[in-house]
């Protein structure tokens, strides 16, 4: 019965486009908003029925695709990303109600969006190959209009939109590759049959099919090396596609590579699993590292995604080995861990991206140095980017806090019990989670104090307002999900539970318990979230009642003074003597020199009259992506070089046309004779 | 017992913790400063001056930036509180605190960073140079020290199987023999590194300093006065007795109550006072022989700790 669902789920998102892109500009934006929430409102109920019940919904059509025809299977695991889609998606469509007026009510915006959010929502109901990459196909293209809504504004929009679709282009393709191999192989190309098939393949083609799937949903989760277009999209998008891109799409990179590896080819060895969590270390530094020395506030938080979902990768490769060392609850435990992340991560960097919207929206920049002193000029978005920072930091009692902390105790409890390969990567996995955890809170604390903090650091600043109501509701709804999360998780972990026990086979089914407090199965360890925030309140209470107490028995208190503060003597104190997002970064810069090598430019010009005078000096810093840099900037040459030799062949000489035909028949005939 | 006993226990413990704690760590810094002056050849202030300092602090009238919203204000409440939480349910006088099954170790490590984010958000919000230098500098150090902290816990953590505080505690005294581990005491070294970097002290920080280049905590507390920042000194230096406290009931971890009952609890608060004492004086006898590292010597100095907790936590799995 609610496979309708399903069906639903697809006709009001298709319902959704169409009205964006033929009505009158008065309701587009209205009708496609309502008709999207419809939509996802249907993935909902489809979505939590499965989580509830465990099983799966299946849906078959053979008129819609030729040739192959449709199979939609919702199983637990992709019902978890569903879910999240869903309500990443309700939160960022309520904020463009708010957000549309600035230059996003266009034909092309309203009918793009509504396509991303339902090819989103149905790529993890996938049950074929065809079925699969023709909706992620769709959900790259739609993406990538987004991306470019504000080509006319920038030059770095264009090459942002240039740079994503070969990334995404590259990455489907292998993902063709790798799809295409496995049905080859098993004769049909529905993923049950793949899975059912799967045992008997050669380990050629398994490994093969596997190492071409990384590539392919590693780049669309934004893993280092193949991260490069995630900070330019997310960067250049409108606000709300940013949010979604980051809360649901790179997601899906995720679900791809359980999906792939666990799912359709039933687990694997040692190595492929550590091959992702190497990956997944190597994203999480690196991006915690860029996030911690970016002055831009979406390039911040687009390097922060690549820095989560590095930890994501973290924990589905500790589960993938743990797995295949044969520990089944802990495999199950640390896919728990990473299916929570994901969720988390939704929540918190969703809110995030929809707050540096308003504030691009209310000050026209997103530079963290041009801003400043917007706590207390827009109080509500500044505590929605308060909330969501502090829970991407990890600090209780906020989601990101107990999703971290599981990570930690699957790592743990994985270790004591595994081979020596598992064992030496585990507790570099630790170093490495513990140095981005540090990294993170370093650059969370920049943006917040930097950009919201202390005194404006320019005349926009300085006059900036708060947004309209909706913008508002639509991240304060993600903020209160990282709250709600992070008081009580265990209204999700169950399903999560769920879902990880049908991506690691023969896992049991309840990993993580309790009401109150979360017990891990077969493992030492406990916490409770809702108590320590409970305690936390009271402590809270009770230092500022002691504090009015103390005050109130020992003076009559005069009133509280505002005042200039402390300049070491200086008679004039001006905003641009705070520190900026630059300068805050500068320590950690020195200290990290060799990874991310910025390019410094000092410029001292002389008087005229005397050269022991100095006029001015100039100052610059930038920090590129060295990975761009080193990797692929080389290979764009390359291409480049070998496009201005072959150049060369084509000069417009019909006779030397001619003469090609001419040669390529006898080649051909050479050949098949 | 019933359940309401049960609770006034909690909560009795838990209040005495905190109030030894919040006096004792006052006492604490007057001691180290009173050893320190004595080592230099100066009398040096009486040992209960921090107290009167803060009687002091309280009386005093309440100041603000101008430009400073209510994250300035909430800070040092914060740090207070979440210095409170963590003393509560760590097993500092006994192995079975209130909510002590909480009090896993990564766990506190991430509500104590809470109180070092809000003081640093509450130093940038100030509009200063000073504010956003120190919290820079303390980011920094943090986000370095961090990774040694976390895997120092987890090469704790491995030989018992759980990274609960009290089972570690616990199992310290059940089985001394797990003390003298290999992998304990290189973890408990790195341990001693991140407090001294942890809670300002040489080298890392000079607390005594006064001039503003080269402060990182006081630069971030300039602008504090009056009650606000008493409760920033208070929450200091219950930070510091704290994380002495662990480090010595996880090194010597005798006269902590291994059960429940009045007599073994108040043993276990004096043993604590005496043992945290020790260590201060230690740790400020040392302070008298050195010097402040320059800040860009730091990450040196953290990543040996680094070093030595990655040696326990191999070890450790060696030895397993």
């Amino acid at each position: 019965m609610s496979n309708v669902s399903l069906v639903i789920t697809a006709a009001a998102g298709s319902a959704a486009a169409i009205a964006g892109g033929a009505l009158p500009a008065k309701t587009r934006v209205w009708a496609a908003v309502v008709l999207t929430w419809g939509s996802c409102i249907a993935a909902l109920f489809g979505a939590l029925a499965v989580l509830h019940t465990g099983q799966s919904l299946v849906l078959n059509s053979s008129q819609i695709l030729p040739l192959t025809g449709v199979t939609m299977v919702l199983d637990p695991l992709g019902a978890v990303f569903v879910v999240v889609t869903a309500v990443v998606a309700i939160a960022s469509t309520l904020y463009w109600l708010g957000y549309a007026s600035h230059g996003l009510s266009t034909r092309t915006t309203s009918a793009a969006l509504p396509l991303f959010v339902t090819s989103m929502l149905l790529v993890p109901m996938a049950g074929s190959v065809a079925t699969f990459l023709v909706l992620w196909e769709l959900m790259a293209l739609a993406s990538l209009v987004l991306v470019l809504v504000d080509h006319r504004r920038s030059e770095e929009t264009r090459s942002a939109a240039q740079w994503y679709a070969v990334m995404t282009h590259v990455g489907a393709a292998t993902i063709l590759f790798a799809l295409v191999l496995l049905s080859a192989h098993a004769g049909d190309q529905t993923f049950a049959a793949i899975r059912v098939h799967a045992r008997h393949l050669p380990g050629v083609v398994r490994n093969t099919a596997f190492v071409l799937a990384i590539l392919g949903f590693g780049s669309k989760a934004g893993a280092v090396p193949l991260h490069v277009w995630l900070p330019k999209a997310h960067a250049e998008a409108p606000s709300p596609v940013s949010a979604l891109m980051s809360g649901a799409m790179v997601n899906l990179g995720i679900y791809g590579i359980v999906l792939v590896g666990d799912r359709l080819l039933g687990g694997g060895p040692v190595w492929w699993w550590l091959m992702v969590t190497a990956m997944g270390v190597v994203s999480a530094l690196f991006g915690a590292l860029h996030a911690a020395t970016s002055t831009d506030l979406k390039r911040l938080l687009a390097y922060s995604t690549a820095d989560n979902m590095g930890l994501v990768l973290i924990g589905v490769g500790a589960s993938g080995m743990f797995a295949a060392s044969g520990h089944r609850t802990i495999a199950a435990v640390a896919m728990v861990a990473a299916l929570l992340l994901t969720v988390n991560h939704a929540a918190f960097k969703g809110s995030l991206f929809l707050s540096a919207g308003s504030v691009q929206v209310a000050t026209g920049t997103r530079d963290l140095d041009q801003l400043g002193g917007l706590m207390r000029r827009m109080p509500i978005t500044g505590a929605i980017f308060m909330v969501g920072a502090l829970s991407i930091a990890a600090l209780p009692p906020l989601n990101g806090f107990v999703g971290e902390w599981l990570v930690f105790q699957s790592l743990l409890h994985g270790l004591p019990t595994s081979s020596t390969a598992v064992a030496i990567a585990i507790p570099l996995g630790v170093a490495a989670l513990a140095l981005t955890g540090g990294l993170t809170a370093a650059a969370f604390v920049k943006a917040i104090g930097v950009g919201f903090l202390g005194r404006p650091r320019s005349v926009e600043a300085a006059a900036a307002h708060e947004v309209p109501r909706s913008m508002q509701l639509g991240a304060g709804m993600l903020a209160g999900l990282c709250v709600v999360l992070g008081l009580a998780p265990v209204i999700i972990l169950p399903a999560l539970g769920r879902a990880a026990a049908s991506a690691v086979p023969g896992a049991p089914l309840a990993t993580v318990r309790g009401s109150v407090d979360l017990h891990l199965a077969g493992l030492q360890g406990m916490l409770a979230p809702a108590l320590l925030a409970a305690g936390l309140a009271l402590a809270i209470g009770g230092v500022i009642a002691l504090r009015q107490l103390a005050r109130r028995r020992f003076t009559p208190q005069p009133a509280l003074r505002r005042t200039e503060p402390w300049g070491s003597g200086r008679e004039l104190q001006t905003a641009r003597m705070q520190y900026t997002a630059t300068s805050f970064a500068e320590p950690l810069q020195q200290v990290f020199d060799d990874v991310v090598r910025p390019d410094r430019d000092l410029d001292v010009s002389h008087l005229a009259e005397s050269r022991y005078y100095v006029e001015k000096i100039t100052y610059r810093t930038s920090i590129g992506d060295i990975i761009e840099q080193s990797i692929y900037r080389p290979v764009i040459r390359a291409v480049r070089w070998w496009g201005q030799r072959v150049r060369g062949l084509q000069n417009g000489s019909v006779h030397r046309y001619l003469a090609y035909g001419l040669v390529a028949l006898v080649l051909i005939l050479a050949a098949i004779t | 017992m019933t359940g309401f006993e049960e609770v006034a226990g909690a909560v009795l413990v838990a209040g005495a913790q905190i109030v030894t704690v919040a006096v004792g760590g006052l006492l604490l810094v007057g001691v180290m400063r009173k050893v320190r002056s004595r080592l230099e050849g100066r009398i040096g202030p009486p040992v209960r001056q921090p107290l009167l300092d803060l009687r002091k602090l309280f009386t005093k009238q309440r100041m603000r930036p101008e430009e400073a919203s209510w994250v300035f204000v909430a800070a040092p409440v914060v740090l207070v509180a979440t210095a409170m939480v963590v003393v509560a349910i760590s097993p500092l006088a006994t192995t079975r605190p209130p909510l002590g099954q909480s009090a896993d170790f990564f766990a506190i490590v991430f509500v104590l960073l809470l109180g070092s984010v809000s003081l640093a958000l509450g130093a940038l919000d100030t509009g200063t140079p000073f504010g956003g230098m120190g919290s820079s500098r303390a980011m920094t150090i943090g986000a370095l020290a961090e990774p040694a902290l976390l895997v120092a816990i987890l090469a704790m953590s491995i030989p018992a199987h759980t990274s609960n505080l009290p089972v570690l505690v616990h199992m310290g005294l059940a089985h001394p023999q797990m003390i003298a581990s290999p992998e304990r005491i290189l973890a408990l070294g790195s341990f001693v590194v991140i407090i001294l970097a942890e809670s300002g002290r040489l080298p890392v920080d000079n607390p005594n300093t006064h001039l503003e280049l080269t402060m990182i905590h006081e630069a971030m507390v300039l602008e504090y006065a009056g009650p606000d920042l008493g409760l920033v000194t208070l929450g200091e230096s219950m930070r510091l007795t704290l994380l002495l406290g662990l480090l010595v009931n996880l090194l010597v971890p005798w006269g902590v109550a291994d059960r429940s009952g009045a007599v073994s609890f108040v043993i276990g608060l004096g043993a604590l006072a005496g043992k945290v004492a020790l260590a201060g004086i230690a740790i400020a006898t040392f302070e008298v022989f050195s010097g402040k590292l320059r800040l860009f010597r730091v990450p040196e100095l953290l990543a040996g700790g680094f070093v030595l907790a990655m040696l326990g936590a191999v070890t450790a799995m060696v030895v397993r």
